[in-house]
């Protein structure tokens, strides 16, 4: 009798497995040829864009990174057109791809917007989870900027998918009590005599500042952009960054986390982000920020418009606000970047003097040629021959690179 | 329950026959009252690890990042063959062992002073005094020690203070071992605890009495008797480690990564979710060993 409720149970129990693992395996099906749905209704043709922009839903959901809807300018925007906003802060560009692909993709008809950088766009158009944005609805694109009115990470074969929104350089940060002379080039995060001592983000599109500096401390290797590398080009970075390991101290994962090993005394010169150069005087700490002659490797953030936004008219009405002269000035002084929209540059000087110019808003347009902004790598980069290394092969390299 | 009685006969009838249905047939009130549990199990915990091994034998598209439902074992084939997969793997583990043994020569002493010689009142806050890391946040305890071991904290100040060169722990192996080896000390200490405590005092006595000195009596009757009990905390401490990523990512500096890290970077960054899946059977495999042997040798008695 015994034996009998046992083997009743266990039977009971493989049923049940059997159904939970029919239900998982239904559940992964059905997802899946979602996905891929997604995916070709997505073309590259402008797909229906609005015309004009309708009564705002009164309600915006954005993905951005924390406090770009500061209140000093997002509750002046709630209070012309009704839109509540609703944010939700992301770390990294990883994580804004992530919560952007959550629930089906496409911001999973929960957020409407997202404040994705160069190394997250192209992901995001690839994968559909953006969509078309018709600029002409956005009075100040006009007045961009020439090169953030259709930069390569957020236009695709002439269709825009946001509208740019600020940038800023990456920057090499020292400590002046520790590190004397100060260095004036990026060779200087290569060079031994500053062995552990040293910082630098753990993030793949770091293979590129270590292109970038090949590109003009090794001219033979013939590199043009540090984000279209071949395979000859990209091993001899990969390379040089297996030598950089032996001398760096920390990988940050957060700027915050690189801020702090500056703060603690752990490293004493790295790559880092203005924004942090602020917070680390603002905490006496001695350090100076140097953009090397040569230029430097930048990021560029858009507001991209998210494939199921459920509240469309707000986030048309969002990036009309947010490219305007003043509003551009208020957030670029909130966080230490750069507008796109050159018209901010007297509101700028207003709230700090000077400003404009230690911001580089006012610098003729070829000083943006020393500026590489951040772009998503893909084995097609425009040579015809389809033999760039692409962003899989840059993380797993990255993962080789760290150990 | 007067509600129960203005409801009538019939109610009454119904409840009266399902109880004695349930008394004449008790395999049907043990999956009544296991069916709800089961399921959970089965679908939360069996089911997300089926999917997870499922989607380890998919791919990624490199060029819109989504997975493509092919069947291959490329995943597990780079995880064998690529030196820097193997090297990673043999960290973790290595890491993991070393924090395992750490922890139980440091909870053995403790928790034998706790079962055997201290009062009950030094009992009780020893007690807490275990526990109390484990009330504030994981991460908090984490950043703390990163503030110690910086090179202008703690630790750097009270060595210099007596005339010590600094540490120069900041982002290093031994870094990560110590913070190890404390975060999941408590869990070491509490399966040794139970069993050093379960040991009879007469058996000590009768050690005694057959004439074996403290030494003896501890290699031959109180090892054996709370081997058990280290294992089970082993369990813990091997496994937490084995699968850990906050530590190395804040602790470790980003250079030395563990299997945890690779599977949250190819998530969070790559969006490569069947590698991940693939490198996180890892793990469950090293574990599976581990509890076999571990059943060996009779850990689970003193669970």
């Amino acid at each position: 009798m015994k034996n009998a409720h046992r083997r009743l149970l266990s039977w009971g129990a493989a049923a049940l497995l059997v159904g939970a693992l029919a239900a998982v395996a239904a559940g992964c099906g059905s997802s899946g040829e979602s996905k891929s749905s997604a995916t070709t209704t997505t073309g590259g043709t402008p797909a229906n864009t609005p015309s004009s922009i309708g009564k705002g839903e009164g309600k915006l959901n954005l993905i951005e990174w924390p406090y770009y809807s500061d209140p000093a300018f997002a509750k002046k925007f709630t209070q012309q057109t009704g839109c509540v906003i609703q944010r939700k802060d992301a770390g990294s560009s990883n994580q804004m791809v992530a919560l952007m692909r959550a629930g089906g993709g496409g911001g999973g008809g929960q957020w409407d917007l997202v404040s994705a950088s160069g190394d997250a766009s192209l992901r995001l158009i690839r994968g559909g989870d953006v969509k078309p944005v018709n600029v002409n609805l956005i009075p100040s694109w006009q007045n961009f900027i020439p090169i953030f009115k259709s930069p390569a990470h957020n236009t695709v074969d002439g269709v825009h998918y946001g509208v740019s929104l600020q940038w800023g350089p990456n920057v090499l940060l020292y400590n002046n009590q520790k590190v004397k002379p100060g260095p004036t080039q990026w060779g200087a995060l290569y060079d031994s005599k500053y062995k552990g001592q040293i910082t630098i983000p753990n993030n793949p599109i770091q293979i590129a500042d270590a292109a970038f500096y090949l590109m003009h401390s090794n001219p033979s290797l013939g590199i043009t952009d540090p984000y279209e590398l071949n395979k000859t080009q990209f091993d001899a970075t990969v390379k040089l960054l297996k030598q950089q390991r032996k001398l760096v101290k920390l990988y940050w994962n957060y700027d915050t986390d690189g801020r702090a090993a500056f703060a603690n005394g752990d490293v004493s010169i790295g790559a880092i982000w203005p924004v942090d150069t602020l917070a680390l005087q603002a905490k006496k700490v001695p350090v100076t920020e140097v953009i090397p002659k040569d230029g430097a490797t930048g990021w560029a953030d858009t507001w991209m418009l998210a494939k199921k936004a459920p509240h469309p008219n707000c986030a048309y009405l969002w990036m009309k606000y947010v490219t305007t002269p003043q509003v551009q000035a208020q957030q670029a002084l909130i966080f230490g970047e750069t507008p796109v929209n050159p018209k901010a540059c007297p509101f700028m000087n207003t709230i700090q003097a000077g400003s404009c110019a230690k911001y580089h808003l006012n610098e003729p347009l070829n000083y943006y040629n020393t500026i590489k902004f951040w772009k998503t790598p893909i084995a097609d980069c425009g040579n015809g021959k389809n033999d760039c290394m692409d962003y899989n092969d840059w993380q797993t390299a990255w993962t080789q690179i760290t150990g | 329950m007067t509600e129960v009685v203005e409801a009538g006969p019939s109610l009454r009838g119904a409840r009266l026959r399902l109880s004695a249905a349930l008394w004449r047939r008790p395999w049907l009130k043990a999956a009544g009252l296991l069916a709800l549990p089961v399921l959970a199990f089965l679908v939360v915990y069996v089911g997300s690890l089926a999917a997870l091994f499922v989607s380890s034998f998919w791919q990624v598209d490199a060029f819109t990042g989504k997975v493509v439902h092919d069947w291959t074992l490329d995943n597990f084939s780079t995880i064998i063959h690529d030196s820097v997969y193997r090297q990673i793997i043999l960290r973790t583990i290595l890491m993991a062992a070393a924090v395992t043994l750490t922890d139980a020569v440091l909870a053995f002493p403790l928790a034998f002073f706790m079962a055997r010689i201290a009062p009950r009142r030094l009992r009780l806050v020893l007690f807490v005094l275990v526990l109390l890391p484990l009330w504030s946040s994981y991460l908090v305890r984490i950043y703390s020690w990163r503030l110690i071991l910086a090179k202008n904290g703690a630790l750097n100040w009270a060595l210099n203070s007596i005339g010590l060169p600094d540490a120069g722990l900041a982002y290093t192996n031994t870094a990560m071992w110590i913070v190890f080896s404390y975060v999941w000390l408590p869990f070491m200490i509490l399966p040794v605890y139970a069993a050093l405590e379960r040991i009879p005092q007469n058996y000590l006595e009768a050690s005694g009495d057959l004439g074996a000195r403290g030494w003896r009596t501890f290699r031959s009757v109180i090892l054996p008797l709370a081997l058990p009990g280290v294992i089970a905390g082993s369990i813990f401490t091997f496994s937490l480690t084995l699968g850990d990523f906050i530590t190395p990512a804040l602790v470790g500096g980003g250079k030395h990564n563990f299997i945890g890290n690779v599977v949250e970077e190819q998530i969070g960054i790559n969006g490569n979710v069947p590698f991940a899946a693939a490198l996180a059977s890892v793990p469950v495999l090293v574990m599976g060993i581990y509890l076999v042997v571990a059943k060996r040798l009779g850990a689970f008695e003193a669970l």
